[in-house]
């Protein structure tokens, strides 16, 4: 038990210590997380858009017999 | 020539030519950019008293006296040519050592000596362990002091 | 077109490294911080402050790399106008932000107890601290303008002139009296360091760097699919 708490004092450093080393796990799983989101973010979108330009392209290639002026998807 | 030639040529120019200017205005600007003046540099021009400046060196071996009273010191700092009277009144931090490299802020009194406003601890480039050190002392092969590799 | 040929090559590649580089940083970073602060010993003169070395060092190491890795960029970008050399530029410069911000901090958190100060104007800080503002510089041009490609035009700029401040940093210890002391790693007489500190020290080096290759390979895919999507925007507005 005596160890773990010298272990946390760093020596009497620990206000210098653990912050910087807490920090730095900080900025950078930040930076990994927001990476991710981001991009499964864009990926999400993209996959949506191509799967709505794919049905645009069905719907173009055989008509359905549909009134005049609905030609157009709507957009979600 | 082809375009890309021309653009690699025109940006490795410009890297040259603002690299050197870069070089040349460091060079004249060379003192200024120094943190702080050695004592040989303080007795070969010294400063206006009450003007603040930086001094910086080694804490000469022998030399650290704490008053009676606990609250000042004084000691010299020495860059193995020159050396210069230095008072303070505070904390000194933790790595404050005879031998060990020191940069003091504040200026230079009457009586040529330094009164510091505040005392900063250098540190050389050396890390080693507590158990290596004391080997090397009982040895007789360690040298404090900065600048100082240890092989 | 053509600039989209590249793209799909450029994430079948990314997508087989990814996984290497993401295992061997984890790896590295954890072996890494197991032996800095359980295994290695505390300095004979920095006592356990030592311990903030291990995230201050290689955050420096890596924040001037990056630079110099978007320097190297932004020439490939002016010079042969390669699409893919503005995207790695633009995706290293947060990386490279973070890692400038956190030697800086730690720097201060570990000057104060050292020193006795947080924050002193000498060459190897001051150097530093123009890094940083020269990285947000870098990332604002990279997004404020309406046309990207005059973004990247004027953050290539920006990238190379400020390449000269890389030597600057390295240097500064040794061309000026500087509260920083001097090289303990780089250096041509070799280390400083201890082993038994050096080791770990590298170590977390490695794991930082495989760090950059896994994040910024993700901004690349991520900037990569933020371009097909704004081409897919366009295509829809015009073709509706």
């Amino acid at each position: 038990m005596e160890k773990v708490t010298a272990f946390f004092q760093m020596g009497g450093y620990a206000a210098f210590v653990w912050p910087s080393l807490g920090l730095t796990v900080a900025v950078m799983s930040g930076l990994l997380i927001a990476t991710l989101r981001q991009l499964r973010g864009r990926q999400r979108r993209l996959a949506e858009l191509e799967a709505a330009g794919a049905q645009r392209r069905r719907r173009a290639a055989s008509p359905p017999a549909a009134p005049p002026g609905e030609t157009r998807e709507a957009r979600p | 020539m082809t375009r890309k030639r021309r653009r690699f040529y025109i940006v490795v120019a410009a890297l040259l030519v603002f690299g050197s200017a870069t070089a040349l205005v460091l060079t004249a600007l060379d003192d200024s950019l120094d943190l702080f003046q050695s004592p040989s540099q303080i007795m070969a021009a010294p400063p206006p008293p009450e003007r603040g400046i930086r001094l910086g060196g080694l804490v000469e071996e022998g030399t650290v006296l704490r008053s009676s009273d606990g609250l000042s010191v004084t000691f010299r700092v020495t860059d193995g040519a020159q050396s210069v009277p230095v008072r303070y009144q505070g904390i000194l931090p933790d790595l404050f050592r005879e031998g060990q490299g020191v940069i003091t802020v504040g200026s230079m009194g009457q009586g040529g000596t330094f009164l510091a406003r505040e005392v900063l601890a250098k540190h050389d480039e050396n890390y080693l362990p507590r158990e290596v050190v004391d080997a090397l002392k009982e040895s007789g092969q360690w040298r404090e002091g900065e600048g100082e590799g240890v092989r | 077109m053509h600039r989209f040929a590249n793209p799909a090559r450029f994430t079948r590649i990314a997508d087989r490294v990814l996984p290497f580089a993401a295992g061997g940083a984890v790896l590295a970073l954890a072996l890494g911080f197991y032996l800095a602060l359980f295994v290695s010993p505390a300095d004979y003169q920095q006592g356990e402050s030592v311990r903030i070395m291990y995230v201050h060092v290689p955050s420096a190491w890596m924040a001037m790399v990056i630079y110099v890795a978007i320097a190297l960029a932004s020439a490939v970008a002016l010079i042969w106008r390669h699409p893919l050399a503005d995207l790695a530029a633009k995706a290293s410069s947060p990386i490279g932000a973070g890692f400038a911000f956190l030697t800086l901090v730690t720097g201060s958190l570990w000057g104060r107890p050292m020193w006795g100060t947080w924050w002193e104007w000498d060459g190897r800080l001051t150097s530093m601290l123009i890094l940083f503002f020269l990285y947000l510089g870098h990332m604002a041009l990279m997004n404020a303008f309406e046309d990207s490609q005059r973004g990247y035009r004027a953050a290539s700029i920006l990238a190379l002139v400020g390449v000269v401040n890389i030597p600057i940093i390295k240097f500064s210890v040794d061309w000026w009296s500087t509260l920083h002391q001097p090289t303990s790693v780089m250096r041509l007489d070799g280390p400083t360091i201890h082993p038994s500190m050096l080791w770990p020290l590298l170590i977390v080096a490695l794991g930082f760097k495989l760090y950059y290759l896994t994040v910024v390979l993700l901004r690349i895919k991520s900037e990569l699919i933020a371009a097909r999507l704004r081409a897919l925007d366009l295509a829809m507005v015009k073709g509706s």
